[in-house]
């Protein structure tokens, strides 16, 4: 069980990293701000609480691996990274500049602690996949996690992998859905609908698990019963909100799909943000 | 002629993987669905650990094995070309090129003699749309020798490859003795009158060409270009040079392969008549390998013919 400080603890990183988001997209002036505040509490129990990693040794062998399947969610798992010590907190502010490791979509090569360059969606399921078959041939204990997006789960290749996964009962990952209900072009449900989504994985073969994305302790207990699960890949579709975290942004999150904000904005969001961080 | 070995670059493959596999616990396999006709079940008997038939599902295969490859694995990735090329042609081009890690896709069932399962089968395209993604090396080894060197030197040499095979059985070129380099042409028969540069499968004919050639006074130089990317521009510079007329020969569209690689280093460096020969922007069908082969004009007369004319334009 995790405990009620861990979980103030890990609201306040949230937040944190929500307002490097907003800063890094604005500083950018284009991005993806919208799923990343989505992801964020995700990437933020992944980084802080879950994940075995050292950022002093981002090819440790022996580490947990996050593949970013969305890869258009970077500003996140920028913040992530650079918070958990990866690289200065300073650098953030490079995001998508020439030259700049802060790719727009991520990229391995250019960063380390990045295992997986995503941005074409629906590829990173199949790299967890041989990342969690390659611990097993080496007989590792390491844990594979991968987070795809909802609108990502129309990709074909998405659904290729989830049978992959369940046939070679991959138990030793762990998938996650941002479920935020909205893609480039309008609602999930209205552009292809998924439903019924939680079904589709379990025919597939997976444990599915459903909660509130933006809930640490459902999201810590979700994690413990993906962990606990044996012989089948287990799947935490988290319940999200599109631009979680700045009300604007959640009031009308395909504005705010890729599109950054602007001054004026960022200075609306983050002064929410801090309000959010008082009350915490 | 006929008293030399003819064996498929595929059988020729699989024996070597299955070897390798022995010596190099670090090799992974993944077929899909196509073990039997690509040769990789000669590895899934024997390893079977570390053999993944990913079924139907040739862009899951490619990510998977850039998954296998990231942590550490050496990926061989097989099924026929169509299907590792063009199928899975954006897995290839940002899980394995764009992060340059060490996944090997060897195909098979490359070109025209693919034969009897007609057009949609039979790959005329895939060296151009593998060779225009950065990091990636393209090789199209011309016989089952050559084919058991790159498949050693693709294992020790770290990053994507695309290792092109064929259905048939090919007439064995090279001695036992043979040493294959990545990027490096093969001057195979010398002559001064002009340059035959072949990959694959065609690379016996053109032999033969030079052969035809010869009785009627022509002097054909014979290059093996196994490697189509990084190219052997050195070599094809100083064969343009020598010779003035270059005849390029693939079992393959003339459009962006071998043909179009050779055409783009002649023009900036060294420009001469040449001629194409290939596939002329147009499908295949049904038919027996040899039937195709002479309906498309991939025979040792045609690539006569293509050197006369060549020749014929020398200044």
């Amino acid at each position: 069980m995790i405990s009620g400080e861990k979980i103030r603890e890990l609201e306040a990183i949230a937040v944190k990293l929500r307002k490097h988001v907003i800063n890094m997209t604005c500083a950018a002036a284009s991005g993806h701000p919208g799923g990343s505040l989505s992801a964020a509490d995700i990437v933020t129990i992944l980084y802080f609480h879950q994940l075995k990693q050292d950022p002093k040794k981002p090819a440790w062998p022996e580490r947990d691996r996050f593949v970013m399947s969305k890869g258009h969610a970077a500003p996140i798992l920028y913040a992530a990274l650079a918070e958990s010590g990866y690289f200065p907190v300073s650098y953030l502010k490079t995001l998508r500049q020439l030259g700049s490791s802060l790719q727009g979509h991520v990229d391995m090569l250019s960063l380390p602690g990045i295992e997986m360059s995503t941005g074409s969606l629906g590829q990173g399921l199949s790299a967890a996949n041989g990342m969690a078959l390659a611990n097993r041939l080496d007989k590792k204990d390491a844990r594979i996690y991968c987070l795809m997006g909802d609108g990502e789960c129309q990709e074909g290749q998405i659904w290729e992998a989830a049978m992959t996964s369940a046939h070679y009962k991959l138990d030793n990952l762990t998938a996650f859905v941002d479920h935020n209900k909205f893609q480039i072009d309008g609602p999930v449900e209205k552009i292809k609908n998924l439903a019924p989504f939680a079904d589709k994985w379990q025919a597939f073969g997976w444990k599915v698990i459903c909660c509130d994305g933006h809930n640490m302790a459902e999201l810590a207990d979700s994690l413990e019963k993906a962990v606990q699960t044996k012989g089948k890949p287990t799947v935490i579709i988290a319940n999200t909100v599109k631009g979680k975290g700045v009300s604007f942004m959640e009031e009308h999150p395909l504005d705010y799909h890729g599109k950054a904000p602007s001054d004026d904005e960022e200075k609306r969001a983050i002064a929410e943000l801090c309000l959010r961080e008082k009350h915490q | 002629m006929s008293e030399a070995k003819m064996i498929a670059t595929r059988d020729a493959y699989g024996k070597v993987l299955a070897e390798i596999g022995r010596e190099n616990p670090n090799v992974v396999v993944l077929d899909a669905d196509l073990a039997v006709s690509t040769k990789t079940c000669e590895f899934a008997k024997a390893f079977p650990e570390r053999f993944f038939d990913m079924g139907v599902a040739e862009q899951d295969m490619i990510g998977t094995a850039a998954g296998l490859a990231a942590s550490g694995k050496i990926a061989f990735c097989s099924t026929f070309a169509v299907f590792g090329s063009g199928r899975a042609w954006d897995q290839v081009r940002v899980s394995v090129a764009y992060t340059r890690l060490n996944v090997k896709i060897v195909v098979t069932h490359s070109g025209i003699t693919v034969g009897e399962d007609g057009a949609s089968h039979q790959a005329n395209e895939d060296i151009a749309i593998m060779r225009a993604l950065p990091n990636m090396t393209v090789v199209v080894p011309a016989d089952a020798v050559e084919t058991e060197k790159v498949i050693r030197e693709a294992v020790r040499f770290y990053g994507p490859m695309y290792v092109r095979l064929s259905r048939p059985k090919t007439r064995v070129i090279h001695e036992n003795g043979y040493e294959f380099k990545i990027g490096k042409g093969e001057v195979l028969r010398p002559g001064g009158d002009l340059t035959i540069i072949a990959c694959g499968t065609m690379v016996a004919p053109a032999l033969d060409a030079a052969a035809l050639l010869e009785q009627h006074g022509v002097r054909a130089r014979v290059v093996n270009m196994p490697t189509i990317k990084p190219l052997d521009k050195e070599l094809i510079v100083k064969c343009a040079l020598e010779t003035g007329a270059v005849v390029t020969v693939e079992e393959h569209s003339i459009l962006g392969g071998l043909g179009g690689a050779v055409a783009e280093v002649l023009v900036e460096n060294a420009p001469v008549p040449m001629v194409r020969v290939g596939l002329k922007d147009v499908f295949g069908e049904s038919g027996t390998p040899d039937e195709l082969l002479v309906k498309y004009g991939l025979t040792a007369e045609e690539i006569a013919r293509a050197a006369r004319s060549a020749a014929g334009r020398k200044k």
